[in-house]
């Protein structure tokens, strides 16, 4: 069977050049980098140096970088610490409706301790107003979050504008890169953020390895208590071994970036520009042109996404969907929801996320594959047969 | 696979998969809010239900309990067609995910509101009257979402949909809470 993996958002396979950067620290080179010793020693002299490849991807200094399990980690890291370091200065944070469920739930759990938020609302593209950012900061706010791309719908937020914001208004700025990293490229520094999250198994490395990125004499709290692993802002024995890999694809990401996005936009736009005309009732969502380089998502009218998602995958085609039947909570997809789009609507969210390596032959089994879906489905929809009823005169 | 072989066979091949243009008795429930909505149509002869078609919108799940329930009804008569629960049909397609149970397992209501619908033309003939159907009598204990019961007591929020929901003050409806209006009656409500 033809295969076509089309959902980076979810993870992409390990660079092999990753795979064997981390295979001595799996086997010969098992010491703790907290040991005096010299198989200690080795081993933190990788992580130091996965550190410095860290920062390098993204401008900043490698006392910048603190190595975390996921991205999910690093959001909460970076929302619960840097509220609770800062709470004698205020308590009120803003966020964007659309953020990653590791932003919003953390800033949900702060509620119930005191803070409150505010919840910065997107247009039908799923973009920040810089404007609306600013008028929800008030006296009392220490942290906004907002993230650099978001995944679902691939479109990229205007960060670099909210950072100057946040910054005049001595407010922390947090950006949840975790979709961005790796695919844009990024420079803390002319980002003007304070922190950001980022997550090697969106750009080749392994799972299990992300880092948080926060800005020199920036304070913080630990999530994690213990040792004094990370500088003391994260206890626990460092993931040699993953975090070698992310050291790694970070490296090969900042090298390979722009042939890769020369290798993968061009089949992103040829998802947008035929799916839809391929066929009837696809809707793009996001915005067109100011997405992440490898991802196409759209709505598709009358059916609903886990269908189209299991079909598919007969097929050998991998994709996502933001529906509420593939979530295990059983809800729709609250980026889609706050994009305005209705229920029905929404629950017919497809994600097609590239990797790189994809070749037009993928691209044309998914153009083949994808009608009769479509077509089956549509067959079986109440929604659908009301539409055709309505249509006829 | 999340699911069961036979789940993943009636998900394939849905069984009765249809419209009866002129069809005895149509039932409705779901809601796309919750993501999964059926339609059961059925023909009825002899007290038997000599006929049974369905339209699904929603997951795999959803799509097989509804291909389930068909083929379980069709030539059963009315009563013991009335018999088969949500719970029978999830047993018979080899069980169902835990998070799929409230949501996408609503073949059976779908089917009971045909039937319902179907008794309620025929008192209605009887009468030689014609009466309002209401597919949503039940509506007092089940959320309007997914129309999974909710507890006694617990009438604000569906566990299933996990959501918040409110009387509206208007038709005494269960609709949900923060909405702009009234899912029954359309009626603007208090922010």
């Amino acid at each position: 069977m033809k295969k076509a993996y089309f959902d980076h958002i979810a993870a992409t396979p390990l660079h092999p050049e990753a795979l064997q950067a981390m295979l001595p620290y799996l086997g010969e080179v098992y010491g703790n980098p907290q040991s005096l010793h010299s198989a200690g020693q080795q081993a933190l002299a990788a992580v130091e140096s996965a550190r410095e490849e860290v920062a390098g991807l993204i401008g900043a200094a490698s006392e910048e970088i603190f190595f975390v399990s996921s991205g999910s980690e690093a959001n909460n890291f970076a929302i619960r610490g840097l509220a609770q370091a800062y709470q004698a200065k205020g308590k009120h944070i803003v966020v964007s409706a659309i953020e990653h469920q590791s932003v919003l739930n953390p800033v949900k759990s702060l509620e119930k301790l005191g803070f409150s938020s505010t919840s910065v609302a997107v247009d039908g593209a799923g973009r920040v107003d810089p404007g609306d950012v600013e008028k929800a900061l008030r006296k009392d706010t220490i942290l906004a979050s907002v993230m650099t791309a978001n995944s679902e719908v691939g479109t990229i937020e205007p960060v670099a504008e909210i950072a100057r914001i946040c910054r005049s208004r001595s407010v922390l700025f947090h950006t949840d890169a975790v979709a961005a990293a790796g695919s844009l490229p990024l420079d803390v520094r002319a980002l003007g953020a304070d922190a950001l999250s980022l997550a090697g198994d969106q750009f080749y490395g392994p799972k299990g390895a992300a880092a948080l990125f926060l800005k020199k004499g920036t304070r913080i709290l630990p999530l994690i208590e213990g040792g004094i692993q990370e500088g003391g802002r994260r206890a626990g024995t460092e993931n040699v071994a993953g975090i070698v890999g992310l050291g790694k694809a970070a490296a090969i990401a900042k090298s390979e970036m722009e042939a890769r996005t020369a290798r993968l936009r061009p089949f992103r736009d040829l998802l947008i520009e035929e799916l839809p005309r391929r066929v009837e009732h696809v809707v793009l969502t996001g915005h067109r042109t100011d997405r992440l380089p490898h991802h196409a998502s759209f709505c598709v009218e009358f059916i609903e996404g886990e269908g189209m998602l299991l079909f598919l995958d007969m097929q050998g085609i991998s994709v996502s969907s933001g529906s509420a039947c593939t979530s295990k909570a059983l809800k729709a997809s609250h980026v889609l929801l706050a994009m305005g789009l209705d229920h029905a609507l929404a629950q017919g969210s497809l994600v097609f996320s590239l990797i790189d390596g994809t070749g037009p032959e993928a691209i044309d089994h998914l153009f083949e594959v994808f009608p009769p879906v479509v077509e089956r489905l549509r067959k079986m929809s109440p929604l659908y047969t009301q539409h055709l009823k309505e249509r006829t005169p | 696979m999340i699911y069961s072989d036979k789940v993943m066979d009636h998900f394939q091949n849905p069984r009765n998969v249809g419209v009866i243009p002129d069809a005895d008795g149509v039932g409705e429930v779901g809601n796309p809010v919750c993501g999964d909505m059926m339609t059961f149509y059925i023909k009825v002869k002899d007290n038997r239900l000599e006929d049974v078609k369905f339209q699904t919108f929603g997951c795999g799940a959803a799509i097989a309990v509804s291909s389930m329930v068909s083929e379980m009804a069709k030539g059963k008569t009315l009563d013991e067609a009335m018999t088969i629960t949500n719970r029978l049909v999830a047993e018979e397609l080899g069980g169902l995910p835990k998070n799929k149970l409230h949501c996408s397992n609503l073949g059976a209501d779908a089917l009971h509101a045909a039937i319902e619908n179907y008794k309620d033309k025929q008192k209605s003939e009887e009468k030689g009257a014609s009466m309002a159907v209401d597919l949503h009598e039940h509506e007092g204990c089940a959320c309007p979402y997914c129309d999974g019961p909710l507890e006694e007591g617990e009438a604000e929020y569906c566990k299933a949909c996990q959501i918040e929901l409110e009387e509206c003050p208007a038709c005494g409806g269960i609709t949900k809470k923060g909405d702009a209006t009234c899912i029954h009656c359309g009626k603007t409500l208090a922010g």
